[in-house]
C-alpha cells in the first residue's frame, strides 16, 4: 500500500466537491493512476467530468478529502511551488482556451515561454509539433482565423509541448473528424509511452472502444472504477467496431 | 526582456492604452513647470545670497553745509575703518547716486542743491563677529541721523517666501507622483479583470505571479515612456515662454533661466522617473491582486 501510494501520479482520496453551497458535484472520489497510465474518463454532460479535471489541473481545490499529484499533497503546495507543479500537467481545455491574440505558434510556445526555455529550442520544438498535427502552413495564423479542429490541435499541441508527466484532455476530438480524432489519440498514446500518464475525457465511444485502454466513468457525480460493469453498460464490448478484446487495464490501481 | 514587443496579453486591445500615456502626459507636464518654478526660484536665491546678503548700506544724512558733510563721513569712514568683520566699504559718489534717482526726480538733481544723504556700501564677512545693530547704534551715537540698512533683513523674509513656495512645488512632485501611481493602481486593476481569462491560461499552463507581473510592468513602462516624454514635449513651449517673458522683465531680481546640462538631466529624468514609478506600481498591483487569484 504504501508502494502504490508513493508511485502514484494522482490519488484521489474521498474527494467531495461543491461550488459554493450548492450541491456536492463529485462524491468520495476515490481513485489512483500510476506512472503511464491512460485512462478514458467517461461520463454524460453534467456529470463532472469537467469538474473532476479542473481539479486535477489544479484550477479547483476540494470542497473535501485530499489529492496527491507527482507524490505530493495539492492541498499543502504553496503558491509558489504550484507552477512547477502545473508544468507537470498538460491540459487541453474543451473550448481551447487558446490566447486570441496569439499566433498558432505564440499559443504553443507559451508553455516553454512561461517555464523559460531558450527561444531556438521554442522554434524547433514548436514548428515540429504544429507540423506533426498538420498545422505547418498556419503558424502565424490567430486561431480566430482558423477552424475549431485547427483550434483543437493548437490546443493539443499547447498541452504536450513541454511533455507533461499528467496530460489531461477534456474532449479533445470533438471538432475534428474520426480521422484526425485517431491521429490526435496516436500522439496521446506515443506520449504515454514514453512515460505519461494520461486522462482522456470523452463522448465519443467509438474510439473508446478503438483504442484499448481502460475506461472510468462518472455516474451522478460518482466514480464508477468497475471496468466490466461500464463495459457492458455501455456496450463496450460490442463487436463490429474497432478492437475487441477489452480488457480491464493492468495498471489500475484501486485503493479498497 | 522588458522591451519584448510581444506580450502574452492582449493588452494592444484594451482602451487602457490609450489613455494612460495621455494621463502621464498631463502629469509630467505639472511635474515639469514645478521642477522649473523650482529652478529659478533656487536660482534666484543663490543670486541674491551672494549678491545681496553680504551687503550693508550706511546712510550719511546731509548735514548743515559740504564742510559738515565731510566730518560726519569722516567720522563713519573711521568707524568702518577699523570695525572687525567689515570687508570693505566704498562711498558712492554723486554722480552716481544722481543716476540712480534719475527715474524720479530727473534733471533736478544735476544742480546740486538737492540735499542728498551720502550712501556708503559696505561688504561685511557674516562669519566675523559682527552686530550690524549695535554698528548701527555706535554710528548714530556718533553722528546723529546715520542709518544702517541690513539687506539680510527684508531678503531673509523674500528668501522665507521662496523656500516656502519651493517646498510647495516639492508636494506638488509629490502629489503627482501620487497621482501617477493611483492612476496606474486603476488602470493596472483594470487590465487585470479585463484579461482575467488570459491571466488564469497562463497560471494554468505555470506561469508565475512573477511572469504575469513583468508583462504588466513592461506595458506600463512603454505606455510611462511614450506619455512621458509627450509630456516633457508639450511643456518645452510652456517653459520658453515663461522664459521669455522673464528676460523681459530685465529685473535683477529674475533671472534669466540659464539652461544647464544639470537641469537638462533633471527635465529628462521626469518622464523616466515617472516611467519607472508606473512600472513598479504596475508590478506590485499585479503581484498582489494576484494573490487573489488561484
Amino acid at each position: 500500500m504504501k508502494d502504490s501510494e508513493s508511485a502514484s501520479i494522482v490519488r484521489f482520496e474521498n474527494v467531495g466537491l461543491r461550488y459554493g453551497l450548492g450541491p456536492e458535484v463529485l462524491q468520495d472520489i476515490t481513485f489512483a493512476l500510476e506512472p503511464a497510465s491512460f485512462r478514458f474518463l467517461l461520463g454524460e454532460s453534467g456529470a463532472g467530468k469537467s469538474s473532476l479535471l479542473k481539479l486535477l489541473y489544479m484550477a479547483l481545490r476540494p470542497t473535501r478529502g485530499q489529492i496527491s499529484l507527482f507524490g505530493k499533497n495539492v492541498a499543502s503546495t504553496s503558491r509558489h511551488e504550484l507552477p512547477r507543479m502545473r508544468r507537470r500537467v498538460g491540459v487541453v481545455f474543451q473550448e481551447f482556451r487558446l490566447l486570441d491574440h496569439l499566433s498558432a505558434f505564440d499559443n504553443v510556445a507559451l508553455p516553454m515561454r512561461v517555464a523559460g526555455a531558450k527561444e531556438a529550442d521554442i522554434r524547433r520544438h514548436v514548428e515540429e509539433l504544429l507540423s506533426w498535427v498538420g498545422l505547418k502552413d498556419h503558424l502565424n495564423s490567430r486561431p480566430t482565423t482558423l477552424s475549431g479542429g485547427q483550434q483543437q490541435r493548437i490546443a493539443i499541441a499547447r498541452a504536450v509541448i513541454t511533455r507533461p508527466k499528467l496530460l489531461l484532455a477534456d474532449e479533445p476530438t470533438g471538432n475534428v473528424d474520426d480521422k484526425m480524432g485517431l491521429r490526435l489519440m496516436h500522439l496521446f498514446e506515443e506520449l504515454n509511452k514514453l512515460g505519461t500518464t494520461v486522462i482522456v475525457a470523452t463522448h465519443n465511444l467509438g474510439i473508446v472502444r478503438q483504442l484499448a485502454h481502460p475506461v472510468m466513468r462518472l455516474e451522478n457525480g460518482r466514480l464508477n472504477t468497475d471496468e466490466a460493469e461500464i463495459i457492458s453498460d455501455l456496450g463496450l464490448d460490442e463487436p463490429g467496431v474497432g478492437a475487441g478484446g477489452r480488457t480491464g487495464g493492468p495498471n489500475f490501481t484501486r485503493i479498497h | 526582456m522588458f522591451l519584448r514587443r510581444r506580450s502574452d496579453l492582449p493588452m494592444n486591445e484594451d482602451t487602457l492604452g490609450r489613455f494612460l500615456p495621455w494621463l502621464i502626459a498631463f502629469m509630467v507636464f505639472l511635474a515639469a513647470l514645478a521642477l522649473a518654478g523650482m529652478l529659478v526660484l533656487g536660482d534666484a536665491v543663490a543670486r541674491w545670497d551672494t549678491g545681496l546678503n553680504a551687503t550693508v548700506t550706511v546712510q550719511v544724512p546731509p548735514g548743515t553745509g559740504a564742510k559738515d558733510d565731510e566730518q560726519r563721513l569722516g567720522q563713519v569712514l573711521a568707524v568702518l575703518a577699523r570695525q572687525e568683520g567689515v570687508e570693505r566699504y566704498e562711498t558712492l559718489s554723486k554722480e552716481n547716486l544722481l543716476g540712480l534717482l534719475k527715474p524720479w526726480i530727473g534733471e533736478a538733481g544735476q544742480a546740486g542743491d538737492l540735499p542728498i544723504p551720502v550712501l556708503i556700501d559696505v561688504t561685511v564677512d557674516r562669519d566675523a563677529d559682527l552686530d550690524i545693530g549695535r554698528l548701527g547704534q555706535e554710528l548714530a551715537a556718533l553722528v546723529p541721523g546715520v542709518s544702517v540698512d541690513d539687506h539680510r533683513v527684508w531678503l531673509s523674509q523674500l528668501v522665507r517666501l521662496v523656500t516656502v513656495i519651493q517646498i510647495l512645488a516639492w508636494a506638488v512632485l509629490g502629489l503627482i507622483a501620487l497621482a501617477t501611481v493611483g492612476t496606474v493602481v486603476f488602470t493596472t486593476r483594470t487590465g487585470l479583470a479585463v484579461h482575467r481569462d488570459a491571466i488564469e491560461v497562463l497560471h494554468l499552463i505555470g506561469a508565475q505571479d512573477a511572469y504575469i507581473a513583468r508583462q504588466f510592468a513592461a506595458r506600463a513602462l512603454g505606455l510611462g515612456l511614450r506619455g512621458g516624454f509627450l509630456g516633457l514635449l508639450m511643456a518645452v513651449p510652456t517653459l520658453v515662454g515663461i522664459g521669455y517673458l522673464a528676460s523681459q522683465t530685465g529685473s535683477a531680481m529674475v533671472p534669466a533661466p540659464e539652461f544647464g546640462l544639470l537641469k537638462a538631466i533633471g527635465f529628462l529624468a521626469l518622464p523616466v522617473a515617472v516611467a519607472l514609478l508606473a512600472m513598479t506600481t504596475a508590478r506590485s498591483t499585479v503581484m498582489r491582486n494576484l494573490k487573489k487569484m488561484t
